[in-house]
């Protein structure tokens, strides 16, 4: 054969290269798998010849097929060989085929270890270049264990060439062993101030990426990188610094309050858009993190938005996209701002990219308002009939849903509205979100009792026209919305205009092609129907009527006996037989109408979905106990298992339910209405709530008022429009009737003040149509007013999650009768070791504002108020901010310690307020400086903890915490909030802590479960006073 | 960065890079799947999607897209221009280059990509210092070549002496 005698000539195949396989591959489309497993047997011939330059030129034609999808892994070993060649341009193509091939399953990874140390200590820097760029693709656990010491070194390579390479991959390692993050850590920190920007940009990668996984641990940092950031020309790296900072600003909110001043000058002078996002974004977060009792930054805020609108309205879709998808990060904490740029996002909506479009239509969800929802609604659903995807139009309805139902429909003013448009999206073919409307439906009808006569009459229509909305029933999801239009009719079929239609509607033959669940609600719900058409002719003495309906039932429930969904069998034969015993009674004259009713009587509430975990648990029982010891085993198995249904109770016949009492059914219904009453979390209906079973009157069915100028419903023709031009036109007459008793007021008020213009409709203007009351869901009785049950108990940051508010030592409280109330904090300074920061809220509790306000300390040896340059020892300073009425604002004010050794003080200071016109006040109050204020939380690291509390230099101490009744894992957090201590070590039973005062102490404590404190310091003033400061802590808890 | 993936125009992969460990199987599986939705997009449409909990970046040069992965922290845009320097590099190196000169030099491409991102992270921002080490590096591979040839040669030189 051919081929033989090919792969008998070497050099022939020593020819073909890399190139030549291409171009075969190329020439031989049609056979393309038979021509590459030849060529894999040529490549399998190649590498068993000892020549390296055969085998490597095999690896790379091996790297290319393994692009291409072929296994290759069959050839690691050689791939190996060829990474240990001497020669570069073999051990370069060794390396590249490692890094495209080799997993952490490939176990010839093992044998590479020493190559690629060997490689590392090069000293040819492109054979390291190329060792680590491999050694990047595939590290294993093992291999950064082995490696680790090997590149941490190589960090300090001469060449940054290899010194950005190590850095960068250092983070790999890290992420394969983390053990390896603690010694390598301050050598990284090092490279943050490399002569040369690429290593150093390499170390703000890694510093980044670590630091957005685990911010808190890289708080002290800020500093530096706050340095970086003012001094970074690189775009590359600012954009990583910019990042990092948006990871610690929720941790340290004085931080972002920091940054939005570089920022903000970044936003205005940069052109690079990346930047520019990413700047955007951070602020963002900084103000996210700011937004709780912060002033507000409002200008950040519009500056943003400001320059986002410029991005949306870029003809640049990719800048257009990110401008909507920040956006929408912006609509969460500041709804207004977004909400004034509504037009350029309705504007988005019709644009050709179906991922701008659905970026636009999550930011609509939060602009909404009760005056422009039905507005937005018309223009999506005119967008729905035009979408072409499926994809596209199913999420289109579950945003319209999604946005007229949020917030318990807080935006719809018009129910019947609301209806219409569920109706007409009944009407999209091949919409997967069927239960989605029919859920809707149920929700309103249930929940808003003014709507349930419209809603009735929509269903009805529904249901009669069900024929339009089943055409294909396997694949159609809409016919769902039929389960809830069935239930409707049925619950409130006293509002039905003619039961005995819908009755018929509900009977038809073509109802057995539903599904099994909603033929099911069908069959109950006609026997609801039953009952209403028979007490309409309650009363005639010879109905023809009511007995035409039992017959209409008995002919066709038969249909649904037959059926193989065993629910809908079960229904129709209890129904079924229910009717031919009414049918007796019927033709004896019995009055069967009232007892029919009741088997449906009492109202159904809307119960909330939590409702069930709120019940409590009773005293006294235990819901772990067996109920019935559990059977030993000695019991013989095949004993004639027990019946677990009493058998040889005789079967009632279902109808005995119809000869309930009525008075007993009276007696329950006044229990219940008793129940209720005195139950605080029962949402009580409005009195004519309750169904009327004893009264056919008319009086009693709650009738809702239809406008009539609305034009009788068409099946299959859209009406909501007229719904929004009827309440453009209600709003208009609403307005002008206003205007019409403001010019009333304003001619009796005139000459007594001139009143401001009522402006522009205001959201509150607009008044509902209906007397809506929206039935609030219901809750058990003495059901837990707690609300922790949306947390996730699972959640590991669950430990952390602590009552600050409940009790805070710290921030004291002060009040000025009827005047001013301050809460102040105080903290050690980072920066500077002798000052300590005061963290002051003012609030203004008096009804006028504050003025002018001065603050000032009254220096003594232990502290001293820090004030401008230039100032004189004994000069006040200025609170920067007026104060109106009800409001508060925070202010720093720095305080130099110059205590020698560290002991609680009291700080006296006064604040004056002078208003020429009016009072000049002097208000004195003291500062109470404890010792943990200076206390810096400072991490430290196991061993170096070690060797302090070996050093010998600390005296001991300890306390014991009496009547502490606390998960220990809540215990240390309070002293690590309280007390700025960090854990440095928690091992079962005990953890150890430390913190260090700004003057350098250390106080190290060991904490035990058994709630003992072991304390050691090299300042014994400071231990006893820090430790007496934990034990007031936890008394008071 | 995740991955990075070049693919044709047809949906011929001609490069990829995978900077998370994953399997084979896995890979084929994500790069299938990635290939389609980004071919099925419209040419106006913008070019990110987010995809299982990562965000897709990708841009089409020429007949061949350039597609990346990234988490969702990370920046879009910056992405875009690492895309292009690469496309940049790649033209400097090739003289204007084309699909063809990535799938006949394609572990060249790989030696570009690599001086240019290491483990998913741009390594080096200046396109000239990327260029130099490449040359270099290939300049090495050349002088072994030639110490080679020449030994070969000395050798042989050798051998006629002697014979």
């Amino acid at each position: 054969m051919a081929l033989k005698i090919v792969k008998g000539s070497i050099d022939r195949m020593f020819d073909k290269n890399l190139q030549d396989l291409v171009r075969g591959i190329r020439n031989h489309k049609d056979d393309e798998a038979k021509y590459i497993s030849t060529c894999i047997d040529e490549i399998k011939q190649e590498l068993k010849q000892d020549n390296i330059a055969v085998k490597a030129n095999a690896v790379c034609k091996l790297t290319y097929l393994q692009m291409l999808g072929y296994d290759v892994s069959w050839a690691a070993f050689n791939i190996v060989e060829v990474m240990s060649s001497s020669k570069f341009t073999y051990k370069r193509i060794g390396y590249l085929a490692a890094s495209q091939c080799f997993h952490e399953g490939t176990d010839v990874i093992m044998l590479t270890t020493n190559q690629i140390r060997k490689d590392l200590s090069s000293p040819n820097q492109y054979d390291t270049g190329v060792a680590l760029t491999g050694l990047s693709c595939f590290v294993t656990p093992d291999l950064a264990r082995d490696l680790a010491n090997d590149i941490m070194t190589l960090m300090s390579h001469t060449k940054p060439y290899i010194r950005k390479k190590a850095v960068l991959i250092m983070y790999k390692v890290f992420l394969k062993y983390p053990e390896s993050l603690r010694p390598a850590f301050p050598r990284l920190k090092e490279k943050l101030e490399d002569p040369d920007p690429g290593v150093q940009s390499a170390a703000v990668n890694v510093i980044c990426e670590l630091a957005r996984r685990n911010p808190k641990n890289y708080l002290s940092l800020a500093p530096l990188f706050f340095k970086l950031m003012t001094s970074s020309t690189n775009n590359w790296v600012l954009i990583k610094i910019i990042k990092l900072f948006g990871a610690l600003t929720p941790l340290e909110p004085r931080l972002g309050k920091k940054l939005i001043e570089p920022l903000t000058n970044l936003i205005h002078s940069t052109s690079a858009m990346s930047l520019l996002y990413e700047c955007v974004n951070t602020v963002i977060a900084v103000l996210i993190s700011l937004s709780s009792g912060m002033p507000n930054h409002s200008a950040s805020i519009q500056l943003c938005v400001q320059k986002l609108r410029i991005l949306i309205e870029d003809s640049d879709q990719n800048l257009k996209y990110l401008g909507l998808l920040a956006m929408s990060k912006i609509l969460k904490t500041h709804p207004k701002s977004v909400q004034s740029h509504k037009d350029l996002i309705l504007q988005c909506l019709d644009d050709k990219d179906e991922s701008i479009r659905l970026r636009a239509l999550d930011l609509l969800y939060g602009m909404v308002s009760k005056k422009n929802l039905m507005e937005i609604v018309k223009k999506l659903m005119l967008h729905v009939d035009k979408a072409e995807g499926t994809t596209y139009r199913d999420e289109l309805l579950t945003k319209i849903i999604d946005i007229c139902s949020q917030s318990n429909f807080q935006y719809i003013t018009n129910f019947e509205w609301y209806i219409s448009i569920l109706v007409e999206l009944t009407r999209l073919e091949g919409t997967r979100h069927g239960h989605l409307i029919a859920s809707q439906m149920l929700d309103v009808a249930i929940r808003v009792k003014a709507i349930r006569g419209f809603a009735v009459a929509q269903m009805a229509t529904l249901l009669d026209n069900a024929h339009l909305l089943t055409g294909n029933t396997q694949r159609n999801g809409i016919c769902e919305v039929l389960y809830a239009a069935a239930w409707i009719c049925g619950e409130f079929s006293e509002h039905l205009e003619d039961p005995m239609q819908t009755l018929e509607a509900m009977l038809r033959p073509k109802v057995a092609t539903l599904p099994g669940h909603i033929q099911a609600v069908y069959v109950q719900n006609a026997a609801k129907l039953f009952a209403t058409v028979l007490r309409k002719h309650d009363g005639e003495t010879e109905s023809q009527a009511a007995q035409e309906t039992s017959q209409l039932l008995i002919d066709r429930l038969p249909l649904f006996v037959q059926s193989a969904n065993l629910e809908v069998q079960e229904r129709a034969s209890c129904i079924l037989q229910l009717v031919k015993y009414i049918q007796k009674l019927q033709q004896k004259n019995v009055e069967v109408a009232e007892e029919v009713t009741a088997l449906f009587a009492g109202e159904l509430n809307p119960v909330a979905p939590k409702a069930q975990k709120k019940v409590p648990i009773p005293e006294g029982l235990d819901l772990d106990a067996w109920i019935n010891e559990p059977p030993s085993e000695s019991e013989s198995e095949d004993e004639k298992p027990k019946a677990v249904f009493a058998k040889e109770e005789p079967k009632h016949s279902r109808s005995r339910h119809t000869e309930v009492d009525e008075k007993e059914l009276a007696r329950r219904r006044e229990v219940r209405k008793q129940e209720q009453a005195n139950n605080p979390f029962y949402i009580k209906a409005s009195p004519s709530s309750q169904k009327v079973y004893d009264a056919p009157g008319v009086e009693h069915i709650p009738v809702v008022q239809i406008d009539l100028s609305v034009p009788l419903k068409v099946p299959g023709m859209p009406m909501s429009d007229q719904y929004l031009k009827l309440e453009v036109e209600r709003r208009q007459k609403e307005k002008a009737e206003r205007k019409k008793k403001e010019k009333k007021k304003k001619r009796e008020k005139r000459g007594k003040e001139r009143k401001a213009d009522s402006g522009p409709e205001s959201e509150e203007d607009i008044t509902p149509a209906h007397q809506v009351d929206i039935v609030t869901e219901e809750m058990p009785e003495n059901a837990l007013p707690s609300d922790d049950d949306d947390k996730d108990p699972n959640d590991p940051h669950k430990a952390l999650d602590i009552d600050l508010d409940k009790y805070v030592p710290y921030c004291r409280h002060l009040q000025f009768i009827h005047v001013l109330h301050i809460v102040y904090d105080i903290q050690g300074n980072h920066q500077d070791e002798s000052k300590v920061v005061v963290s002051v809220i003012f609030e203004n509790k008096s009804d006028s504002f504050l003025k002018s306000m001065e603050f000032n300390v009254l220096d003594s040896l232990n502290s001293k108020l820090q004030r401008p340059e230039g100032a004189g020892a004994h000069d006040s300073l200025t609170v920067p901010f007026q104060l109106p009425p009800g409001q508060d604002t925070h202010a720093f004010l720095f305080v130099s310690s110059v205590s020698v050794s560290i002991v609680a003080v009291c700080i006296d200071c006064f604040l004056m307020q002078s208003d020429e016109s009016s009072t000049h006040e002097k208000l004195d109050f003291k500062l109470h400086f404890t010792c943990t204020s200076y206390l810096i939380t400072t991490p430290c690291y196991s061993d170096a903890y070690a060797k302090l509390l070996e050093s010998g230099d600390l005296k001991g101490s300890s306390l014991r915490l009496e009547g502490i009744n606390m998960p220990f894992h809540h215990l240390l957090a309070r002293i690590c909030f309280h007390h700025h201590f960090s854990v440095v070590e928690r091992i079962d039973s005990c953890a150890s802590m430390y913190s260090r005062s700004i003057q350098g102490h250390h106080v190290c404590l060991l904490v035990k479960t058994t709630v003992s404190i072991d304390a050691k310091c090299d300042e014994p003033s400071l231990l006893g006073n820090v430790l007496d400061e934990i034990k007031q802590t936890f008394s008071k808890c | 960065m995740q991955f990075m993936l070049l693919f044709s125009r047809q949906g011929k992969l001609r490069l990829q890079k995978w900077y998370v460990p994953l399997s084979d199987k896995e890979k084929k599986k994500i790069t299938r799947e990635l290939v389609q939705t980004v071919l099925a997009r419209k040419p106006k449409m913008c070019s990110f999607l987010e995809w299982r909990d990562l965000k897709i970046v990708y841009k089409r040069y020429a007949s061949l897209y350039f597609c990346c992965a990234i988490e969702d922290q990370d920046n879009e845009l910056i992405t875009l221009e690492i895309i292009h320097r690469y496309v940049e590099l790649l033209d400097k190196y090739f003289g204007s280059v084309c699909e063809l000169d990535i799938i006949f030099n394609f572990e060249k491409a790989y030696f570009i990509l690599d001086e240019f991102l290491l483990g998913g992270e741009a390594q080096e921002t200046s396109k000239k210092n990327v260029l130099k080490a490449i040359e270099q590096a290939d300049l090495l591979q050349e002088v072994r070549r030639l110490c080679f040839l020449k030994a070969f040669r000395g050798q042989k030189h050798f051998a006629e002496q002697y014979s």
